[in-house]
Parts: structure tokens; sequence; C-alpha cells
């Protein structure tokens, strides 16, 4: 199978404008992310505040140049932000972040803003152009007199279709959705999710879900890597990554996620801070937190290798089994 | 520290210099000073003379130059009309403007910062609607159209005051009262904005539910948060000191910087107008310092690397 | 005797209503979970009962603290009740701490109002408490502000404002909703421990119905301004009977379930401004009847516990599990 998309070795840097008292610092947002997507897929990224999820999304998206490693979309390069080839490619891949008020335009009614892409992308126009506008509201569950509406008219859940809709219109073959569900109530949540996972089935679209929510995360995609300070710390499918994590944070990570009716007991409660990349900890990142940490973590930086069915980076997966549950 | 202190005493140095650099040019470019000085029928040998006294013959960069070089001496030139030295007379009339800018500036704290206050605590008060129609007013009618009306009333109809000059301290009372009402007006509308602003924040919530008396969470909580945009304003107040008298003194006919500026000007005096641009930028580039130094020590989040986590 | 008791609370900001008729006891000790989507109330219900919402809102009636009365008492004596009696804490932990006041001053702040502690033995009191919440190297860290901590430890903070207090009663309006998933945690299991140790009443507001299953005795769901439903932690989740728990319960994707669709509750929350004349619920809600549209359905006591308000509850849950497991 031909990956969509191919990121190797990513990695992104930025520097800080510190205090005037100290110099500035230099933040590794991304530090060396290999990821691929195939055709169809839906591969999440799970991970804390900060750990790096939406820098990895623009990176994917060649939103943003890497400050070092490659992105290959369809086997050819990604192409530098702003060159013309690289416009041509924003008609096929897209972008639904957290949002949705924010990302549309209150000046503009929802179908001239589901239009946009057509016009932008020189896709279709006059008869055409409004038919499609019109099926492209269909297809997301909007009502046909919805069109005419302004964003601050709707409610958060239908302004997020309406975003959907926008990123459909140039047929897009791959979408980046970054914490596409986080602002909306659980109630409406569950349409959103849903509409995209139908949308993703019935035209085979490759995406990458970025989410902080583990349950929303399990129930859309077929491949979830989890990030920790700017890496990929263990990527499985799915069921076996919820059903089995091996690293230390992933345990945590899982069993953190409160369950009706199982009361506190059984939870892995990580001691500490969330991570700050700025002061990234030598050898594993993870360390201070981890609890089988030994003082072999402080001094090496464990590889993402495979083990048992799965990608994961951790000095101890072998004496780690099933300690979690 | 030392090394913060250097750095944002090297920009204001800067600022100083870009700022004189360019009145220097403008001044220079803007007419002849010789034309003005010796009058039009001045004959031809006695221009040549006051233009070669002045090194006005020189290329426009030499003479920059020249100027540098007597600045880094701390020599601000001699007046072209009657050769005193034109820091002395700048520095002769500055009492005089702060006489008048000084209680100016104190009556537009005293009274705006607390009326602002005092509107955003009862909003939606009469006394609330009174301070925001009062500061409309303050800052909407331009100081000349003010100082004639206050000069039409209180000095031309009820004689109670004068209407210019400086013979005592009752002369000042019109000056001043045109002067502060503007800035009473603009300090009490942005007191009153910033402290509702703060009011609405979630800190006050938390303070309010610990149980502490209204007063306190006033006091304590919500005025010291206020501070903070309420001094920057101040500190533009503060830096036009010396410079925000132009109009007024000339109304009232007031013997300040004002007044100094305005005949300089129109003299081409370059050397005194120039003197007067340094100590006006000087006084807005301390006041600045000022205001950063201010904000250190009302909000910690702006004073930079913290000790350690 | 209850603790609280709250009857017939309603609400109103620039004369729409938001809160219509709230009743809610807690016992002494009791931990209660209000759950419900954003905007139906749940924060409004305490700040309204503690006095702190804004000018603008106007409140009728009742909230009784061990019998005595909260709502129109003066100020003076609803000051007494804040901190002391019932404390709160809220959902952004990092823009609820004073910014410009180091941190072991707004805990003393607390300890001198309600303990009279001042100087150093307030100070170790602090240092004390900010130990119990958590806070490594608390002797160090007491003159620090409030942006050199995490969000998590800001929410340990002013949990240990909270407890400076002894409150009878926490309030936790959605404590742990700006917090990472390891940090939110980190935060439930602080809760109930302290909860655990000092015995006081909590009420835990969240949408996270997990959340509240783990750390709560009993929980009312409220839905445009109302509760529809109430129950012991076990009978609401084993038997939800109101449509709209039912609803919530079915939408939220299981972490142990595969990846099966979702089952959304169509529709939108009303506009507070625009409610249906009858069940708020009525446009949403699969069962409703003419009935339901015509008049609104009182909250009544259920022959098998629990309150509800609907007119064609769920009846059988036994067979409803079954029919989702086939
Ligand atoms: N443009 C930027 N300039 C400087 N630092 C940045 C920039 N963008 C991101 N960062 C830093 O890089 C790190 C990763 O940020 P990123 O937004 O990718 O995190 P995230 O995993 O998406 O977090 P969240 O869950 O909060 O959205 C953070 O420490 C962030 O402060
Ligand atoms: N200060 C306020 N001014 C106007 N309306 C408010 C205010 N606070 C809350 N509301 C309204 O009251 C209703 C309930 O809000 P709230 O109790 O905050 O909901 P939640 O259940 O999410 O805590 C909402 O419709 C909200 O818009
Ligand atoms: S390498 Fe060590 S510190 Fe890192 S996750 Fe594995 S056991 Fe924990
Ligand atoms: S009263 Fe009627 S509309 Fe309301 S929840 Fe019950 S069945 Fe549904
Ligand atoms: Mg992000
Ligand atoms: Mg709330």
């Amino acid at each position: 199978m031909n990956a969509i998309l191919q990121a190797t070795g990513l990695v992104q840097q930025y520097t800080t404008a510190k205090s005037l008292f100290g110099k500035p610092g230099t933040v590794r947002a991304v530090d060396g992310v290999d990821l691929t997507v195939n055709p169809g897929e839906v591969v999440g990224i799970v991970g804390e505040s900060g750990s790096g999820k939406s820098t990895l999304g623009r990176m994917l998206l060649g939103l943003e140049a890497p400050f070092s490693g490659r992105v290959s979309y369809l086997g050819r390069p990604m192409p530098a932000p702003r060159s013309a080839e690289w416009r041509r490619l924003r008609a096929q891949m897209q972008l639904i972040f957290q949002d949705p008020l924010a990302a549309l335009d209150r000046r503009l009614t929802v179908a001239a803003q589901i239009a946009e892409p057509l016009d932008i992308h020189r896709i279709a126009s006059g008869a055409e152009r409004q038919e499609r506008v019109a099926a492209l509201i269909h297809r997301v569950g909007l009502r046909p007199d919805q069109a005419r509406r302004y964003p601050h008219e709707l409610s958060g859940g239908q302004r997020q279709r309406v975003v959907i809709a926008r990123a459909l219109a140039s047929q897009p073959r791959f979408l980046v959705c970054d914490e596409p569900v986080s602002a909306l109530d659980v109630s409406i949540q569950a349409q959103v999710v849903n509409l995209l996972r139908d949308l993703q089935e019935r035209e085979g679209l490759s995406m990458v879900f970025i989410s902080h929510d583990l349950k929303v995360v399990r129930n859309i995609c077929d491949r979830v890597a989890v990030m920790y300070l700017g890496r990929i710390v263990e990527e499985a499918p799915s069921d076996r990554i919820f059903a089995d994590p091996r690293h230390p944070y992933t345990q945590a990570l899982v069993s953190s996620v409160p369950k009706a009716g199982a009361g506190l007991r059984g939870r892995i409660i990580l001691q500490g801070e969330p991570p700050n990349p700025a002061a990234r900890p030598a050898g594993c990142a993870f360390h201070p937190r981890c609890r089988i940490a030994d003082a072999a973590c402080a001094a090496k930086v464990p590889a993402l290798e495979r083990h048992d069915g799965r990608l994961a980076a951790c000095l101890k997966l072998q004496s780690n089994q099933r300690t979690a549950a | 520290m030392p090394r913060f202190l250097l750095t944002k005493f090297a920009r204001a140095m800067l600022t100083i210099l870009l700022v004189m650099s360019f009145a220097f040019i403008v001044l220079r470019l803007s007419g002849d000073p010789a034309q003005v000085l010796l009058g039009p029928d001045a004959p031809q040998d006695a221009v040549d003379a006051f233009r070669a006294r002045w090194g006005l013959n020189d290329p426009l960069w030499q003479q920059y130059l020249a100027y540098l070089r007597q600045l880094a001496a701390f020599d601000f030139g001699v007046s072209m009309r009657d050769h005193s030295p034109a820091l002395q007379l700048v520095m002769d009339r500055v009492p005089a403007t702060l006489a008048l800018t000084v209680p100016a500036l104190m009556l537009k704290i005293c009274i705006g910062i607390p009326a602002g206050v005092y509107a955003a605590l009862h909003r939606e008060s009469v006394a609330d609607r009174g301070v925001i129609m009062l500061s409309i007013f303050g800052f909407t009618i331009p100081s000349f159209v003010l100082g004639l009306v206050l000069v039409l009333v209180f000095a031309v109809k009820l004689d109670w005051l004068p209407a210019g000059g400086q013979d005592g301290w009752h002369y000042a009372i019109l000056p001043i009262a045109t002067m502060s009402i503007g800035g009473i007006g603009i300090l009490a509308r942005f007191s009153r904005s910033a402290m509702i602003e703060v009011l609405g924040q979630p800190y006050i919530r938390t303070a309010m539910a610990k149980g502490l008396p209204w007063r306190d969470v006033v006091w304590k909580h919500a005025l010291p948060n206020a501070a903070v945009p309420i001094v920057t304003l101040v500190g533009f107040m503060v830096g036009a000191l010396i410079a925000g008298a132009v109009v007024v003194e000339s109304i009232f006919s007031w013997p300040g910087i004002g007044r100094l500026i305005v005949v300089s000007v129109a003299n081409r005096d370059l050397a005194v107008v120039q003197c007067i641009l340094l100590v006006i930028a000087a006084s807005m580039v301390m006041a600045n310092l000022l205001v950063d130094f201010a904000y250190g020590a009302l909000d910690p989040r702006l004073r930079g690397a913290a000790p350690g986590r | 005797m209850s603790f609280v008791l709250i009857r017939d609370l309603k609400v109103a900001f620039d004369g729409v209503q938001v809160l219509h008729g709230i009743d809610l006891e807690i016992a002494p000790g009791e931990a209660v979970g209000l759950v419900g989507e954003s905007g139906c109330g749940k924060s409004v219900t305490w700040l309204a009962a503690l006095g702190l919402l804004p000018g603008k809102a106007q409140v009728r009636g009742s909230v009784m603290i061990e019998g005595r009365e909260l709502i129109g008492a003066p100020r003076a004596q609803v000051e007494a009740v804040r901190g002391a009696r019932i404390a709160m804490i809220f959902q952004d932990p990092s823009s609820s701490l004073n910014p410009v006041h180091r941190v072991g001053r707004q805990i003393c702040e607390s300890l001198r109002l309600h303990r009279g502690l001042r100087g150093a033995a307030a100070r170790s009191q602090a240092i004390a408490l900010m130990d119990m919440v958590g806070i490594p190297s608390a002797a160090t860290r007491i003159d620090l502000y409030p942006h050199e901590f995490s969000g998590g430890q800001c929410q340990r903070l002013l949990i240990a404002m909270a407890l400076a207090g002894k409150p009878d009663l926490l309030v936790a309006d959605e404590p742990t909703t700006a917090l990472d998933a390891t940090i939110q945690a980190q935060i439930l299991d602080l809760l109930s421990n302290l909860r655990r140790q000092t015995g006081m009443a909590m009420v835990f507001i969240s949408h996270d119905l997990g959340a509240v299953s783990a750390v709560c005795d009993r929980a009312a769901v409220m839905y445009a301004g109302r509760i529809v439903e109430q129950n012991d932690i076990g009978r609401l989740f084993d038997a939800p009977r109101h449509p709209y728990t039912r609803g919530l319960f079915d939408a939220i994707p299981d972490l142990d379930a595969g990846r099966a669709r979702l089952h959304p509750v169509p529709g939108t929350v009303p506009d507070p401004r625009k409610l249906p004349r009858g069940c708020a619920f009525s446009a949403r809600c699969a069962a409703a009847s003419g009935l339901c549209q015509d008049h609104q359905p009182e909250l009544r006591p259920q022959r098998q516990g629990g309150l509800l308000a609907c007119f064609h509850p769920a009846q059988e849950p036994a067979a409803r599990r079954q029919e989702m497991l086939a």
C-alpha cells in the first residue's frame, strides 16, 4: 500500500523571546517524529497540552516548514509554503480546528463561506457552483434554509458543520482535524464525530485526528500515536493501544479516563507536572513522572521500536507487562 | 539587572538622538533663519555674514556633524537672536510651565481616577452616567475653545479672574482649569473601563467567594490590577508636563516653554527650538522609563525571569 | 437535616430567565454531582446561592443554610457564609488567582479571615495547606506568584485556599475541565481524598459523567435551567429514566467499546430566550407527545427512589440493556 502521507524525522523548534534578563531559548515543539498515513486511514494523535500535536499537524499539512525532516505527499516532497505548487495542493489537504467561530468569517453567509474554496481553486462557477454548495450543505446535515444564515446565528455544532463543509468543498483527500469537537457539548460532539466518520468512510478520506479526548479518539481512529514532549512514545492500532497499553505514559493516560461506575480505584495517578518543552529532562523525557523509572532511564534516550505488535519507546517494556489493569 | 538597566538607558538615548536628528533636518529644510531674523530688506553682506557666523553655508551633513559634536560636549548652543545660552533661556521658562502643568496633573489624578473608579463600582447608576457625560464633554471640547469660553465667562463677564499674564497665583487658575478638564475626563473614562474589566476577572470572583468584605475585594484585589493600565496613561501625562501647555500658554499669555517655542519657531531661532525639543524629548523618555519601572513594581508578570520554579 | 436547602431558585439576566426553579438539598458530608451541557445553569445555581452573580442578575427563591436564609440577606451575613461554611473553586484555575499577589499572601488572607491567623502562624499554616494539596517544596514556593505555577498547581492552590476556611461544603465548578487528562486524575484524586479526611460535603459540577460517577454519592441532571432527574449514582447510571439523561449517557463514546457509531442527541440546546412552551427537551425527545408540548413536567419523587421530571420516562432499564447488547 502506498502511503498518502509520509513524515520522517520531523523536528520543529521555535525561539522564544525570553525576558530581558535571560537569553532567548529554543523550544523543540516536535522532536523527531516519523508518521505514515495510509489511504483511507484515520490516525489519532493524543498527548498532553504542549506535547506538539498541533505543531505536528501543521507540518503534515505543509503549513509550516519543518526545522528538519521531510514530509512527502503521494510520494512527492511537500512544496515550500506559499509556492505555486503548494497553493495547488491546498485543495487536496485541509485543516479543521477547534474553534469554529474563529475559523469562519462573521460577515459571510454560510453559503458564501462554503463557496469560497470553489472560487479560490476555480473548481466550479455559476449554476454548478450553487449546486455544489447545496449538496455540501446537505452532506454535512445542515438545512437548506441555513445557507443564508451568518455564523453567529448558528449553534456551535452547526458552525463546525459549516467548517467541515467548507473543508470538503475542494474535495480534499487528506484532512487534519485539530481538536474538532473539543469545544462542543457531548450530545453535539457525537453528531459531529458521526458526521466525520460517515464522510471519511464514504469518500475514503485519510485523516489525522488530534484530540486529548481519548474516548473520541478510540471511537474514530484506526491507529493512534501517543506523543510526549514532542516525540511519539507509543503507536499502535486503536484496539490494541487502549486495551493493552505498554508505555508507562500511555498506561497512565488510558487509566486516567474516568469510567462511569468504576470509581477512582485502579487508576494510575502520575506524580508531577505536565512537561515543559523548554526544559526537557535528560534520558527518557518521561522519567521524572514515570513510576517504574530507574537510573538507566535518566541516562539513555529510549528509541521507538517494535514490541508486541506496536511501536513503543521505553527501556523497560519487557519488565512492564500488564502492570496496568 | 545592570544589563537590563543599560539596555533601557541606551534605548532612551537612541530615542532622543532620533528625535533631535529629525528636528534638525526638518528645521534646516523649512526656511532661512537669516531672512527671518534680519528681515527681507537686510543688505546682502549682512545676510552673508550671518550665514557664515552660524555655519549655514556648509553642507547639511557637516552642519549635522558639528551639531552632534556640540551635543556630545553638552553644548546646546546660543540663541541666534540675543546670543544668550539656549539652555539657559529654556530652563528659565520651565518653572513657569511646571507651575501650570503640575497642579493640573494633580487635579487630573485626584479627580479623574476616583471618579472613574466610583463610576465603575456603581455601574448604570446616576453617578456613573454623570461621570460618563462629563468625561465625554471634557475630552471632546478642544482646549482653545474651552480656554476662550472660560475667559469669556470668568474674566470678561464676571470679572472674577484675570484673562492673562502672570502676576500672582490667581492668574494660574483659569489656565490650570483649562488644562485639567480634558485630562480629568480622559482619566475618568479610562479608569472606569480598566476597573470594569478587572471586576469581571475570575480572581475577583475568587476573592468574593473567599468571604472577603467587598471593601477589601476592591482595595486589595481590584485596584492593584486596574492600576497597571491607569499608570500607563498617567505616564503619558507626566511625559507631557513640559510640552503640554503650548496652546494654553498662548491663550493666557503665560510666559512658559509653550510661549518660548511659539516665538522661537516664528523667529527661526534654531538653537533654542532644538534645545526645547531636546528638553521635551528627554522628559517624555524619562516618563516612559518611569512607567516601565512602575509596571515591574505593579505586575510581577512583567518583571521578567522568575527566580526558578 | 440538610446542610443546604435550595427551594425554587430562579435567576434572570436582563429579563431572560435562565434558572426556572431549582430544588436541591445537600446533606452534611455528602458528595453531589451536578451534570448537564454548558449553559444549562449549573454554575449560575451556585453563584446565585452565594450572591456572586453580577448586579444585573435577578435572583428569587430561597437558599437556606442550616435554616438561615441567604437570598436577600444583608451583605455581611452572606460574606460570613462564603469561604467559612461554603467554599467554591472554579473552572479556570490560572486566572482565578490574583496575578499581582504572591500565592502565600492569598492563602494567608483566607487564614486571617476565617481562623484569625496572622504573621508567622498564618505562614506556617499556609505552608501546611500547600503540602496537604500536594505542592512540592511548599516552604520555598509560598512566595512565588501565580504565573509561576502550572494550571494543575493553580487549582491545587485554589483548593488550599478553599480549605483554609474549613468549609462544611466545597462547591467545585468544573475543577478539572481546563486541565490535561493526567492532571485531571490528580485533582480528582486529591478532592476525594480531602473529602475523606475532612468530612466536608462537596458539590461537584461537571459535564464529565465519568468523573461525577467516580467522586459523588448522588447526582442531579440539569437541562435548560431545570433539574430533570436526580438519583443515587448507582441507580442513575444503571437505570437512567429521563430521555435526556439517557441521551447523554448514550452520546458518550466508550473507551472499552469498538468503533461503533455514536448515538447523539438530535438537535441543540434551546436558546433561553426562546424556550418551548412545555417540556424544554420536547424538540429533541423521541418520546415526546402532545402533552409534552403543552405542559411542563414537574420534578416528582419516584416510587423506585430518585426524582424525575418527565411524562414518559423510560420504564424498563433491563430491557434496554438487552436491546443495546443485541
Ligand atoms: N509559533 C510558536 N512559537 C513558539 N512556541 C511555539 C509555537 N507554536 C507552538 N509552540 C510551543 O511548542 C509546544 C507544542 O505546541 P503545540 O501547539 O503543538 O502543542 P499541542 O500538543 O497542540 O497542545 P494543546 O493540546 O494545548 O493544543 C508548546 O510548548 C508551545 O508553547
Ligand atoms: N453574567 C451573566 N450574564 C448573562 N447571562 C449569563 C451570565 N452568567 C450566565 N448566564 C447565562 O445563564 C445560563 C446558565 O449559565 P451557566 O450556569 O454558566 O451554565 P453552566 O451550566 O455551563 O455552568 C446561560 O444561558 C448563560 O448564558
Ligand atoms: S524509559 Fe524508563 S522512564 Fe521512560 S517510560 Fe520507560 S521506564 Fe519510564
Ligand atoms: S416530558 Fe416528554 S418531551 Fe420531556 S423528556 Fe419527557 S417524554 Fe420527552
Ligand atoms: Mg493544539
Ligand atoms: Mg459553568
